[in-house]
């Protein structure tokens, strides 16, 4: 394995505390050493001064669409799309087809992971079979299979039955898992397109209330209290449900959080132009969500940015607002609207974006993705130019699908390189998949 | 939507042709021809084409009704929907068609201010033909400057004016204008 | 001229007096024997009706025979061409390739045209998508009201009924709110979202409360199909609370009209015997329609279609 020693470059370090221009000499898959101006010793010397190092990104919520859609996103796509983005990890969704919400497809999914090699394939199982919210899935098989899953969701649809809910959260706690919620509302979201307001009223289209989200946070968060068990809410999006959050933590309830780059970008207006790309669920909210989004990422009630990459073919999204799926993709966005939306504009630091993108996500996971990079640490590790200006073009995405309403959007933040486990996957912005295949 | 304003060519006039009594005295002339010709003033109509032909054609009946003390019907017809520039030209506002009888086997006196290529006229044969069966149609203008496209002659012309292709003749009328004249000029780019 | 007609947002109270002018010349037109015009020879329109709707494609379809453009007829159940035929887009492509000069398009998504109108070069005209928009309503409600009382500024209108579900309420809301009406927007909270009052419209619930004040009582059908969403207890109680009957016509001013959009759920919305009252001008509205339509078609066709053609 080669030897790599990355010169000058800001080291945030957010684990270990350290903020500072240092050199980082990587070597059999973990941080040889560290210092202020280290000697090459036969590694190949990578100049970053001026870009920032740090830990590797991990994303709490990727769906890839393996198996049962490989058209639209594969295990081996969305892998070289996440390390593109400067991911070490990505956590995927158990919505394929079939459901993983058994051991045989959460270690299909792990294998076909490792066999990318490009990031940590970390696969959530469902918490019912078939994700219908009535049995419950093989959760402790799931627990004690090679994939050692860790999440349970049936993100893609909330929990709508209480009782069901209770018991599966009184279940996760033997193995000290996390019920991840899709919070919304079914009913009170029924046949609702976007966010539910003057917008929805002014565009003629069903709305899905805030409330279709906050009721079933404050379900969660009562349940969690009444059972121990640990909650993490998926990309929550309202206001209400940040201050809810931020009550609950306060309370010492063991929940965590998670938001979309999408959510902190993005308001409903997008939808004026009826492009079914910004079509997603939770519905893009109104400016003054997403500015309590912001403040919920910036005053720590939020956890981790989170993607929900969720890619569909163009034939799916180049209908009708109303046919078209929700969804978009994100793993190579969002370290870039990370940086232009909340680190450019002072809303927080380049400390606390990592802290988010990879810090919280890992510590969820229980994952060494986060740091910190000290001697003898796996070298997960992204390099990224904060100042990098480029433009969304969707040829140039890696993923297999390109519905993403950024097309055209100028970002400043552009990741350089990637390591996962001490072994370059990207060099200069350019995936390195066919060595390591 | 927008209309964005049409962008108005500087008119210059380079001489005035008729004034108010040349106007005066050639549309009593055709009133004259017209009743002449149509042997009185029976299943006479007489209808002009808008925006400039209205008045003319009322001042027409006006001036029979002096001399023959017979009422003769004048009308107003707007042939925008009828042209052939309609693709090429664009939409223009259109004006109310009155036409003050039942045209079937009236004998129509088309006027018009200018003869020029005829597609006007062209037009307003269409729009007439969509309006009743006319036992004739005349056609009277006040000045004939010549240039037809299509085989059209009038029967009753004010004034002949040899024009160049490039000149630019225009009637102004009490009316519409506040005067009646009839000026040749350019537009001036 | 625009290009398309997607929605009211688009014209300002000139753009609408000048199509309700120009409705108002051809409107004769109707009355003789001879009922065609030239004026869009060699042009051709496409009516691409995704939903069911017979009277509004009938009204586009002899609206554009009368200025003699040739019409192709496409209908489709949106729901079966998602499940299966040709999708939306490649309809569109396929039209275009035929050389339409304009597509009149219904659809039962909103924004539909919106979306077909930055797929083709040809014009698009909203003829009514899903719960968003039928502007050509809006104006020949327009047209029918202007033909009763001149000014259209500080005239009273309610509109009654299922204002959350219409396009045909959002359409007439920003017509009359431009041309400077004063509009209420009357029924029960379930059926008008509080969000409408940002329409520039006042919001009321009791239909009684306004009878004496208004100048047009416009209804809003009923659709029972919506029963099972719980907006109301019955059909028997939003007739009694909402309904105008004979009753409460009694107590309107003696000028007001009564006005529909169709189809007209008798004994519900409207009763039989005001339906027929010379206060009703539901038949002239549909009449008018055909005005309003062949007005906008001259006016969006009857130019060079790139340019934007300007009047002289």
């Amino acid at each position: 394995m080669s030897r790599y020693l990355l010169r000058g470059g800001r080291v945030i370090d957010p684990a270990s505390g350290v903020d500072e221009r240092r050199d980082l000499l990587i070597e059999e898959g973990v941080v040889a050493s560290t210092g202020a101006t280290l000697d090459e010793a036969g590694a190949e010397v990578i100049d970053v001064a001026g870009a920032v190092v740090a830990p590797g990104l991990v994303d709490l919520h990727t769906h890839v669409r393996e198996p049962g859609r490989e058209d639209e996103e594969t295990i081996a796509s969305a892998s070289a799309a996440a390390a593109a983005g400067g991911y070490t990890a990505i956590c995927t969704m158990p919505n394929t087809d079939p459901i993983a919400d058994s051991a045989a497809i959460v270690e299909k999914v792990w294998a076909l992971g490792r066999e990318a090699g490009l990031v940590e394939v970390v696969a959530a199982g469902a918490l019912s079979k078939g994700q219908r919210g009535e049995k419950m899935a093989d959760i402790g098989e799931m627990v004690r299979s090679v994939a050692r899953v860790r999440l349970f969701t049936d993100d893609g649809h909330g929990v709508q039955n209480s009782l069901f809910a209770r018991r599966v959260m009184e279940y996760l706690v033997t193995f000290d898992a996390i019920y991840a919620e899709h919070c919304e509302d079914e009913a009170l979201a029924a046949g609702g397109m976007m966010h539910e307001g003057e917008r929805s009223m002014a565009l003629g289209m069903r709305g899905i209330p805030s409330e279709a989200e906050e009721l079933m946070a404050a379900r969660d968060i009562a349940l969690a209290k009444l059972t121990g068990c640990r909650l993490h809410l998926l990309h929550i999006s309202t206001a209400g449900t940040a201050e809810i959050v931020r009550r609950a933590r306060a309370e010492g309830v063991r929940v965590t959080a998670e938001a979309t780059p999408h959510h902190f970008s993005l308001t409903d207006a997008e939808l004026e132009s009826y492009d079914p790309n910004a079509k997603v669920n939770p519905p893009l909210r109104t400016e003054e969500d997403r500015a309590a989004i912001v403040g919920a990422l910036a005053d720590g009630t939020i956890d981790a940015i989170a993607t929900d990459h969720a890619p569909h073919a163009l034939e799916e999204k180049d209908v009708e607002f109303q046919y078209a799926p929700p969804g978009m993709v994100g793993l190579e966005t969002s370290l870039a609207l990370t940086l232009t939306e909340l680190v450019h504009p002072g809303h927080i630091s380049l400390t606390r974006a990592i802290e988010l993108l990879s810090v919280g996500p890992s510590r969820i996971l229980g994952l060494p993705q986060g740091g910190p990079l000290t001697s003898g640490d796996p070298a997960h590790v992204v390099v990224f130019d904060p100042d990098g200006e480029w433009t969304v073009d969707p040829a140039r995405l890696r993923s297999l699908c390109k519905n993403t309403p950024f097309v055209g959007r100028k970002l400043r933040g552009r990741v350089l390189h990637t390591f996962f486990a001490g072994r370059l996957t990207v060099r200069d912005g350019v995936v390195l998949a066919g060595e390591l295949v | 939507m927008g209309n964005a304003p049409a962008q108005k060519r500087e008119f210059v006039v380079k001489s005035r042709l008729l004034e108010p009594d040349d106007v005066r005295r050639a549309l009593v002339r055709i009133s004259h021809e017209i009743v002449e010709r149509n042997k009185g003033t029976d299943d006479l109509v007489i209808v002009g084409i808008r925006t400039r032909g209205a008045p003319l054609a009322d001042r027409i009946a006006a001036s029979i009704a002096d001399f023959e003390g017979a009422d003769v019907p004048s009308g107003a017809l707007d042939v925008t929907l009828y042209r052939d520039d309609v693709a090429l030209r664009g939409p223009r506002n259109l004006e109310a068609t009155t036409v003050p009888a039942d045209l079937d086997g009236r004998n129509v006196v088309l006027v018009d201010d200018v003869l020029y290529t005829g597609r006007t006229i062209r037009a307003a044969f269409d729009a007439v033909l969509d309006l009743g069966r006319p036992r004739a149609i005349r056609l009277a203008v006040l000045v004939d400057r010549g240039h037809r496209e299509l085989p059209i002659r009038a029967d009753h012309v004010g004034k002949n004016l040899p024009t160049a292709a490039s000149e630019i003749v225009k009637v102004h009328l009490q009316e519409i204008d506040g005067e009646d004249a009839v000026l040749i000029g350019e537009y001036r780019p | 001229m625009m290009k398309h007609l997607l929605s009211m947002d688009q014209l300002s109270s000139a753009d609408i007096v000048t199509i309700l002018d120009t409705a108002e010349s051809l409107r004769s037109v109707t009355d003789r024997p001879i009922k065609k015009l030239p004026t869009l020879r060699g042009r051709t329109v496409c009516n691409l009706f995704y939903e069911a709707s017979t009277r509004t494609r009938i009204s586009f379809e002899l609206a554009a025979k009368r200025l003699s453009a040739d019409v192709i007829n496409f209908s489709a159940d949106s729901k079966s061409s998602v499940a299966k035929g040709e999708s939306f887009k490649d309809t569109a492509w396929t039209l275009e390739a035929m050389g339409v000069d304009a597509i009149i398009v219904r659809h039962g998504s909103s924004g539909a045209p919106h979306q077909l109108s930055q797929w083709v070069k040809a014009s698009v005209l909203n003829a009514g998508d899903g719960q968003h928009e039928h502007p050509t309503q809006a104006l020949l409600d327009l047209y029918s009201m202007r033909e009763h009382f001149k000014d259209l500024e500080g005239l009273k209108v309610a509109i009654v009924g299922d204002v959350l579900h219409s396009r045909v309420a959002r359409s007439n809301v920003k017509g009359l709110v431009t041309m400077g009406a004063d509009v209420i927007l009357i029924g029960p909270p379930t059926l008008i979202p509080p969000q409408a009052a940002t329409w520039g419209a006042r919001i009321g619930y009791d239909l009684d409360e306004v009878l004496e004040e208004i100048d047009v009582c416009y209804l809003l059908r009923v659709q029972k199909e919506r029963q099972s969403e719980q907006l109301f207890p019955s059909l028997r109680e939003y007739a009694a609370l909402w309904g105008l009957d004979s009753r409460r016509l009694a107590r309107m001013k003696p000028e007001v009209l009564v006005m529909h959009p169709g189809p007209m759920n008798r004994g519900v919305e409207i009763g039989a015997d005001v339906s027929e009252s010379p206060r009703s001008i539901i038949l002239d509205q549909v009449a008018n329609g055909l005005a309003v339509r062949m007005s906008l078609l001259y006016l969006m066709l009857g130019g060079r279609s790139e340019d934007g053609e300007v009047f002289e």
